[in-house]
């Protein structure tokens, strides 16, 4: 198969989890679509890496994973946290640091 | 040329003195007292031993050190003395004792309000003389700069946290204005190092290195670009002198500051704006200084006159003398900028003198205050009457900055004058003018609070202490012996003058009458 | 001999130093001290005099070179060099006799006259200071030292008058004087300056030596900054104002300083610089009309003074103006103006002594009106102001005579208009001067008492002085009467200042005019001058209260208006200028500074609304940012 497919299939999930960080307010929600870019951008590294027979993109792939299975553990308790003191998963809401 | 690193050792016991105060429990304020002045006492006693051992013919800059620092930019650990180096160094010296000793109880007030302590008081004072010595004594220009502004650290400090009730806004209006003429100069200092290694192979920060390079002709920075150097330094050196219209931060730290730290302030860190046109504007550009000259000669005079009138229109004592100190610094400015030797060795002479006589005002004008607890002028009035000793003593050191013949402050003044008078006779004549205004700002300040009937809320004053007579005594003791013997500190000064005007290509101008006729006379 | 002449400012000058380091433990013996000082000046002053007189011309000239005071070796060949080094030659020597004789009588006085004020040592040290310093401008050997000497007797000036500084009016007055003087001072620095440029030095050597060498316009420029200095020291016409103020000092010191010695020194600045006025005739022309206007202003205002030394004052304003006369005559004039100086020191010492004296009796009154009739209480004050009066309108033959009419002679001699107005102007000058002193003598010691009580109802009990003080009175008396017809023996004085002021020009009398015509003419002024006082003050009443008075007498009160000038034209135009200028700087420099500060800061502050608080907002901003990264890329790349 052509692998300008997953590139194609790559960028319409780094849209699709972009507009979900940009238009959804729930925090979970606007969490998962990080992921989304995270994994399209995945991907991505590892379609390049097979196009181009060279395991960096690979390698690169699973620090990303490592990175993003960090990031989710103190992401998520984050948003516990904030969702307890609050009563609201809503990023709107948590406006408090700003000018 | 002894081996032994006078310099440095000069610069760091101060700094052992800072550290062991500063670590003293803060109940402590006695002792901290005593060991700070111990400390300053043997600065000075260290820069005395070394002031007998410089030679007065030998080589330009003496007791060098250096070391390397910061291999990649050929930076340099450099120390080392001129004649004029030397002398502000010595200034420094003198000025800080006595300045811990009239400021004995000026902390106390802090520490008893739980704000400040007095141990953290006398540790600035003595990191402060580390910079001070050490940005007189740095040949490296980097080194120079570090000193320079890190000079602002504890001097900000001292005003900032020990002042008077604007202290804050005096203090952060004195830091951001020397730290925006600091800036100016780092960029020309990475100029100035970028065209060096462009014109001698590597570049280097060494100010004799380039000195020479410049004078002989090796480091050729095309006009253009020197002169926007030479405006980079001159914008750092003129916010700190200060000059007209880079001024208005200095009545305000003056006037906040406790009176010690305003001594210290307008008597030594200025200073550092006089020295640095002197030795750096001068010699790394002399091109662009010769450019640069009316401009200059025109903000001094400006100052020199600007500063004088409003010193008569200050209600505030403090203010007035900072005022005064803005017209001193446009005559020294004057005496620099003439590029004659008269008019440079009356400014190097002046800048002590100015040290002297302005330090022992403010220190006059602080035992004065301390006593009614008022800086405004209205408030005082025959104090002559109760304090003999202490009206005698302000009328002394004002009597100097106003340049009375016989004190110490007219051999410098006339030396300027006499300097700039024989390129710009106009400026002479109007900077000559200033003297009047001298005479009527201190004479009516005298007359205002010293003289007349006794005021209300002065009965009981007390004259001067046995302290406070000890802190100004070797002050007017200066202030009298250099009027009649100025000679020692300008055979140090001369020299490096002469070097100066070598290297800037100046020659002072022949008298009038042709070669023929004084020729004669000398033979006679 | 010669090594001692330092000794001579040197004694003075350690005697105040002495007494005010001492403080209130020299209170005792303070008096005693500065008397000793001063009387062992003399005594050396006098030696120094009798190791002359065995010299002869030029020889007797001496110099001693204490130390190098300000080097600078500058760069090329002509260095700037000042010496501390002391020249005695025959001007001199005159001056620091008669500083420290009179000087030394005065500090005689002093102990009498201030033996009630607890502050009487530093008095002493004071004028201990001022002979010093006047010591030092009259024997130094350059213009620099001699300016450092000028501005010490300007300093002790200044710290005499203001020597009672409760009162405001002894303080502003001080400091009058001084600013005043600074004036002056700045033509001084600006004539050094001046020498120093075109002869490469100020010493007096080198430059007298080669002044023929510098352009006419240089030396006229020199001589007139010399002049200006001159006015400011001897308070001739434009910087006269604040010799009448001065009189808030006490009496001895308007004696010593005021009228004997420092405001003297003008004349002694113009004539030591004799090589310069010699050769700029514009200069010495300037020179005679400030003497002419300031010897018929001072006689003026004496005319219409009822304060006794006010008066007095006003007499020595217009005496000094004789001397800058005389001095602007040049060659025919020097030896005159030295001449009367002398003179004038010891019968104006005298005059004000006795002042001083009668001030003493009559509980610090000073206005003539209240007194009256006071010959019989004080004799001896009497007498020796009656001497004093005789020398001063140059009634043969005492004192003033010799002089003063060798000067109106000197003037008239000048030849051509000039010469008719200046003479015409010191005869006039003359008239007056017999007209206020005889007014004075009158409303003093004659006529009926006129004394008020003062505040506590105390009628006053005018009595004689004591000794210390009576004596330098006498002594100074007989100066008065003798020191004329000496100096005038076989043109002694004359002969002797010779090689200083190089050889007298003999002037010729105009219109058929001989000296002897002159004198009489001269004579006939001062009795036209005394019979108006007499017939206006000794025949009738003098009111106690001062009649308003024609518009010149009112003027005349008010010091020609001197006064309401410098404060119309300087004062109240530099209080409105320092004023502005601590608005603009307050508002206009510092708050550009300060409105810069503003502007950032404001920017910042709207620039920081930029930070919503809305994570989403940032994302865009990321993705914004991103894209536009992107973008830039592939349009670079294409």
């Amino acid at each position: 198969m052509n692998p300008d497919n997953y590139l194609f299939l790559s960028a319409l999930l780094f849209t699709i989890g972009a507009f979900g960080v940009l238009i959804r307010r729930n925090a979970i929600v606007v969490f998962m679509c990080v992921e989304l870019m995270l994994n399209a951008v995945n991907l991505t590294l590892v379609t390049f890496s097979r196009m181009h027979g060279d395991l960096t993109g690979q390698v690169i792939a699973f620090f990303t994973m490592v990175v993003a299975a960090a990031e989710v553990v103190v992401g998520l308790a984050i948003i516990v946290s904030v969702f307890r003191t609050r009563r609201s998963a809503s990023v709107d809401d948590a406006n408090l640091l700003k000018y | 040329m002894s081996s032994f690193p006078w310099l440095t050792t000069m610069g760091v016991v101060p700094l052992v003195g800072s550290a062991l105060v500063a670590t003293l429990p803060k109940e402590r304020s006695a002792a901290a007292k005593k060991i700070a002045l111990t400390f300053s006492v043997a600065t000075f006693g260290v820069a005395a031993l070394m002031a007998t051992q410089f030679k007065k013919g030998g080589s330009r800059f003496q007791f060098t050190e250096s070391h390397q620092w910061i291999k990649a930019f050929n930076i340099n650990y450099g120390l080392g003395v001129d004649g004029i180096a030397l002398v502000l160094i010595l200034m420094t010296t003198v000025l800080m004792p006595v300045v811990m000793l009239a400021a004995w109880n000026d902390a106390d007030e802090a520490q008893a309000d739980g704000r400040r302590s007095v141990r953290a008081y006398f540790a600035l004072y003595l990191l402060l003389e580390t910079m001070m010595i050490g940005v007189f004594a740095a040949t490296d220009l980097f080194l120079f700069y570090v000193f320079f502004e890190a000079m602002l650290i504890p001097m900000y400090f001292l005003i900032g946290g020990f002042g008077g009730p604007q202290r804050s806004y005096a203090a952060v209006k004195f830091l951001l204005y020397s730290l925006f003429g600091g800036l100016f100069m780092l960029a020309a200092l990475i100029g100035l190092y970028v065209a060096s290694g462009k014109h001698l192979g590597t570049g280097t920060f060494d100010f004799n290195t380039l000195a020479n390079a410049v004078a002989s002709g090796q480091l050729g920075i095309s006009p253009g670009l020197s002169k926007a150097l030479f405006l980079g330094f001159f914008v750092a050196f003129a916010v700190k002198a200060p000059l007209f219209p880079f001024h208005t931060w200095l009545p305000d730290a003056a006037a906040e500051a406790t009176p010690g730290s305003a001594v210290l302030l307008v008597g030594v860190l200025d200073k550092v704006g006089t020295f640095g046109m002197l030795r750096y504007c001068l010699e790394l550009f002399p091109g662009a200084s010769k450019f640069f000259t009316p401009m200059v000669i025109g903000m001094a005079i400006v100052g020199t006159l600007y500063g004088a009138l409003l010193a008569i229109g200050q209600t505030d004592i403090k203010r007035l003398i900072a005022y005064t100190s803005i017209s001193h610094f446009g005559l020294i400015t004057l005496g620099v900028f003439a590029m004659t030797s008269a008019g440079q060795s009356g400014a190097s002479l002046y800048m002590v003198n100015h040290g002297l006589s302005t330090g022992a005002l403010f220190i006059v004008a602080g035992f004065l205050i301390s006593r009614r607890g008022s800086q405004l002028i209205d408030d005082y009035g025959g104090v002559n009457k109760v304090a003999p000793k202490l009206a005698g003593v302000f009328l002394i050191a004002g009597l100097s900055s106003l340049a009375l013949p016989g004190l110490s402050s007219f051999v410098s003044e006339f030396l300027v004058l006499v300097g700039t008078f024989e390129r710009y006779k106009a400026v002479a004549i109007v900077a000559t003018c200033a003297i009047i205004l001298a005479a009527l700002y201190v004479l009516w300040l005298y007359q205002r609070t010293m003289t007349g009937p006794l005021k209300a809320g002065l009965e009981g004053m007390k004259d001067l202490r046995a302290r406070e007579v000890v802190a100004v005594a070797p002050l007017i003791a200066l202030i009298i012996g250099l009027g009649f013997y100025p000679k020692p500190i300008l055979d140090v000064v001369n020299p490096s003058v002469k070097t100066t005007l070598q290297h800037v290509q100046k020659q002072d101008p022949a008298p009038a009458l042709n070669a023929q006729t004084s020729e004669k006379v000398d033979s006679k | 001999m010669e090594s001692l002449i330092w000794l001579v400012p040197g004694l003075p000058l350690f005697g105040a130093a002495i007494l005010l380091l001492g403080g209130k433990r020299t209170n005792a013996w303070g008096h005693l001290l500065g008397c000793l000082a001063a009387l062992g000046s003399f005594a050396l002053a006098a030696g120094l005099f009798f190791t002359m007189l065995g010299k002869h011309g030029a020889a007797r000239s001496m110099h001693q070179h204490l130390y190098s005071w300000v080097p600078v070796p500058g760069t090329g060949q002509h260095p700037f060099q000042a010496d501390v080094a002391f020249q005695l030659d025959q001007l001199s020597v005159v001056f620091i006799l008669l500083i420290t004789g009179v000087g030394s009588l005065i500090h005689i006085y002093s102990i009498g006259y201030m033996s009630h004020d607890p502050e009487r040592r530093k008095f002493f040290s004071y004028l201990n200071l001022f002979l010093a310093a006047m010591l030092i401008l009259v024997l130094a050997d350059n213009y620099l030292l001699l300016y450092v000497g000028w501005e010490g007797v300007g300093l002790a000036s200044y710290l005499l008058i203001g020597f009672w500084q409760a009162k405001p009016s002894a303080a502003a007055a001080a400091k009058k004087a001084f600013v005043v003087n600074r004036v002056g001072d700045v033509g001084l620095s600006i004539a050094i300056m001046l020498m120093f440029v075109t002869f490469g030095s100020f010493n007096f050597g080198t430059v007298f030596g080669t002044a023929g060498g510098a352009s006419k316009g240089t030396l006229t420029a020199i001589g007139i900054m010399l002049l200006l200095a001159a006015c400011g020291k001897s308070a001739q016409f434009p910087l006269q104002s604040w010799l009448g103020d001065a009189m808030e000092g006490p009496t001895p010191v308007s004696a010593l300083i005021h009228a004997a010695t420092m405001v003297t020194a003008g004349v002694y600045l113009i004539v030591r610089s004799h090589a310069i006025f010699d050769l700029s005739p514009t200069a010495r022309l300037l020179v005679t009309i400030v003497g002419a206007i300031t010897l018929l202003f001072g006689a003026i205002v004496g005319c219409a003074k009822d304060d006794i030394k006010k008066s007095l004052a006003g007499s020595t304003m217009s005496q000094i103006g004789y001397m800058i006369l005389a001095a602007g005559l040049g060659p025919i004039g020097y030896a005159f103006a030295i001449m009367h100086l002398v003179t004038h020191g010891f019968f104006k010492a005298g005059l004000f002594l006795g002042a001083g004296s009668v001030m003493h009796g009559m509980d610090d009154e000073v206005n003539m009106r209240h007194y009256g009739g006071l010959r019989k209480y004080m004799p001896i004050t009497f007498g020796t102001f009656f001497l004093g009066y005789l020398a001063i309108i140059g009634c043969p033959p005492f004192s003033g005579f010799y002089s003063k009419d060798k000067i109106i002679e000197a003037a008239f001699s000048k030849g051509g208009t000039s010469g008719w107005i200046l003479g015409g102007a010191a005869l006039l000058g003359a008239l007056i001067t017999a007209f206020y002193m005889t007014r004075m003598v009158i409303m003093t010691f004659f006529g009926e008492k006129r004394w008020v009580p003062d505040a506590e109802g105390h009628e006053p009990h005018p009595h004689e002085s004591p000794l210390s003080m009576g004596l330098p009175m006498l002594l100074l008396a007989v100066g008065s009467v003798a020191a004329g017809f000496l100096f005038s023996m076989n043109s002694a004085f004359v002969n002797w200042l010779e090689p200083v002021t190089g050889p007298r020009a003999e002037g010729k009398l105009p219109g058929g005019l001989n000296s002897t015509t002159l004198s009489i003419i001269t004579l006939a002024a001062v009795a036209v001058g005394v019979a108006i006082a007499v017939v206006k003050y000794g025949t009738g009443k003098v009111p106690a209260v001062a009649p308003r008075g024609s518009f010149i007498t009112v003027a005349a009160r008010k010091d020609l208006y001197g006064d309401a000038f410098n404060e119309a034209a300087l004062m109240r135009p530099g209080q409105y200028l320092t004023r502005t200028l601590v608005y603009t700087d307050n508002r206009g420099v510092d708050g550009a500074i300060n409105g810069l500060a503003a502007l950032v800061g404001g920017t910042s502050g709207r620039l920081r609304r930029l930070q919503t608080g809305f994570v989403r907002s940032y994302a865009l901003s990321m993705f914004g940012g991103a894209a536009a990264l992107v973008a830039a890329i592939l349009f670079a790349k294409l």
